[in-house]
């Protein structure tokens, strides 16, 4: 059946739901896009690990909540409808974002700056647990039986195209602030960081005005007409053993995986580029890009073909082709990025000093940049700020910040293994709207599907930088211990999956 | 199939217990051993957000051991009995 209307045909319905879900994304990724850079502002400086760690916290804080905000705004959306729930957590999504960025620093309001910013991420996170169910539902509802697959694909590919969208508007403001990109560097760390949070509010408008112009789905109208909408959606979705048993199969089953394959590739990747392997911050960013750019047509490929193979075993493969090949490609790019026991040319080495008095102090900041050149085409820019008395020579504190900057065929060859990642991500994410749409009824649907997809993937996937990062600090012989979690975790997922799902594409989702 | 998904239902449960035990022991030893403010927010979170999680595998299990796994619903209204 093709639920759509004459006045609103599926590419519009599409469109609605899939630009205010990337933007929602879009909001939801510019926080931990910018991770080191809030730890700076919002909390207590002292040993950078700990503030690092306490943004991730905050940015965990931000993926526990999306499973009560599944239940919240599951319950509203199965109750009123579709259409004003997701409106409503597009406001919410938008609203605190554009606060975020306007929220003044530690230094200025003490305590109170990273209490505000925590609250104001709990909402992020609250709202994201609405959008997402509620977006895919409505696009599932309008769609035919052998087309759904392919039409919800669109809506997986917002929140990587979300995360896309953070990564540029970020590159790109970091370099627009001022003429020397040095100088924009400092005022983007300083006071241009919250641009992007900012941004927000212009594309929530424009989303906003979109939606509104959508009308309810036909599946939930049809049941509202009929007076057979649920009383109680949690309820009837957890207390039914009936259909708690659909949600533990889809929670353990499948989006448990999927949610670890999805962070591992396009968040842990990034900061395991940045901090294990050192390579530069921008180009840590563009390998992601690149890779996000080429592999996310294959959300629709796989969304697609799900249609005539089914949703299980693309999703399977997609598991097993990670548990088996992240340890060695994660190896891979250290090899790639790697200085030790590789030449330097000593007669390239450049050394750069610069001491700049701090106002209002009676010391300054000298930074020094050593440029060291190795054979591997590799350069390794070491930054070191000391603080300087006024005499000029003692030092109270020295901070080293190590960069290196890639030479193209080491650059592509990080594209290319980051890109497998995220082939894999498409292959677990891409089918996974419509599987989970079709194992449950209408009435619940959206309470029902949200919620093992934001436990999936807001506690097992959203934690797995944090995780993967606390492991490699308790053990640290083995950079590339972290990597366990997700490796375990999916494992897990693909042995349920394999044995316990069905690979049945459901012909009727109006019951 | 359906005797496989019976016996690893035991499997689950016990898989949720140890892994919730190995948790629980990690989080204490790291609490003991750094005793600060974020080691307690940070381990005290973990073992917080998965005891659902480990309870929800403890269920998963169960009803894998009665059986409710056996046969998949194919329309909506068997699961909404």
């Amino acid at each position: 059946m093709n639920a759509t209307t004459e006045n609103n045909p599926i590419r519009k319905v599409i469109f609605a739901s899939s630009v205010g879900t990337l933007i929602e994304w879009y909001d939801f990724y510019i926080f931990g896009s910018l991770a080191p850079i809030i730890a700076a502002q919002f909390f207590p400086k002292g040993n950078p690990t700990a503030a690092l760690l306490s943004t991730l916290a905050t940015f965990a804080a931000g993926f526990i909540v999306r499973p009560f905000g599944a239940l919240v705004f599951g319950r509203l959306g199965d109750k009123v409808g579709r259409k004003y729930t997701f409106l409503l957590t597009l406001v919410l999504m938008g609203g605190s974002t554009f606060a975020i960025g306007l929220v003044p620093g530690y230094e200025t309001i003490g305590f109170a700056a990273p209490l505000i910013v925590l609250l104001l991420r709990l909402i992020q996170g609250l709202a994201l647990g609405g959008e997402y169910g509620g977006a895919a539902t409505y696009v599932a509802e309008h769609s035919p039986a052998n087309k759904r697959g392919f039409y919800t694909s669109w809506i997986q590919t917002t929140a990587t195209l979300g995360l896309l969208l953070s990564l540029g508007v970020i590159l790109i403001t970091r370099k627009s602030l001022a003429a020397e990109e040095a100088d924009s560097i400092r005022a983007f760390e300083s006071w241009g960081w919250r641009i992007p949070f900012w941004v927000s509010i212009i594309l929530v408008g424009m989303s906003i005005y979109i939606r509104l112009k959508m009308h309810e789905s036909p599946l939930f109208s049809k049941l509202k007409a009929e007076g057979k909408t649920s009383v109680n959606p949690i309820k009837e979705s957890l207390m039914k053993r009936s259909n708690l048993k659909m949600v533990l199969l889809a929670l353990f089953g499948a989006t448990m995986g999927q949610g670890v394959v999805w962070y591992t590739g396009q968040f842990y990747a990034q900061t395991f580029l940045e901090n294990v392997c050192k390579v530069d911050f921008e180009q840590t960013r563009t390998i992601l890009i690149w890779a996000i750019v080429f592999a996310t047509p294959l959300f629709i490929f796989f969304g697609n073909w799900s249609d005539k193979v089914g949703r299980k075993w693309i999703i399977m493969g997609g598991l097993l082709l990670a548990v088996v090949s992240y340890r060695p490609i994660y190896h891979q790019m250290l090899q790639l990025t790697n200085t030790e026991g590789v030449v330097m040319d000593d007669s390239k080495t450049k050394i750069e000093r610069v001491i700049a008095p701090v106002e209002g102090k009676d010391y300054s900041l000298q930074s020094t940049t050593a440029y060291h050149f190795y054979q591997n085409g590799i350069t390794e820019k070491k930054l070191s700020t000391d603080t300087l008395y006024k005499n000029g020579v003692e030092k109270l504190q020295t901070q080293v910040k190590a960069a290196r900057v890639v030479p193209d065929n080491i650059y592509w060859s990080l594209v290319a293994l980051v890109f497998a990642q995220i082939v894999f991500v498409t292959m677990v994410y891409g089918p996974i709207a419509a599987f989970l749409v079709e194992i449950f009824p209408t009435k619940i649907r959206y309470t029902s599907m949200s919620l093992p997809y934001h436990l999936g993937n807001g506690v097992f996937g959203g934690m797995t930088p944090f995780i993967a990062v606390l492991l490699g600090t308790i053990y640290t012989s083995d950079v590339l211990v972290g990597l366990w979690y997700p490796i375990a975790v999916a494992a897990a997922s693909l042995l349920i999956g394999v044995i316990y799902l069905s690979n049945r594409i459901d012909p009727n989702v109006q019951d | 199939m359906n005797t496989l998904k019976k016996y690893l239902g035991l499997l689950w449960i016990l898989v949720a217990i140890a892994t919730y035990s190995i948790l629980l022991k990690t989080t204490f030893a790291q609490i003991q051993a750094k005793p600060t403010t974020d080691t307690i927010i940070q381990w005290s979170i973990f073992a917080i957000i998965f005891l659902p999680i480990a309870i929800g595998l403890v269920i998963f299990g169960w009803l894998a051991w009665k059986g409710a796994y056996e046969q998949l619903p194919v329309s909506s209204d068997e699961v909404e009995d």
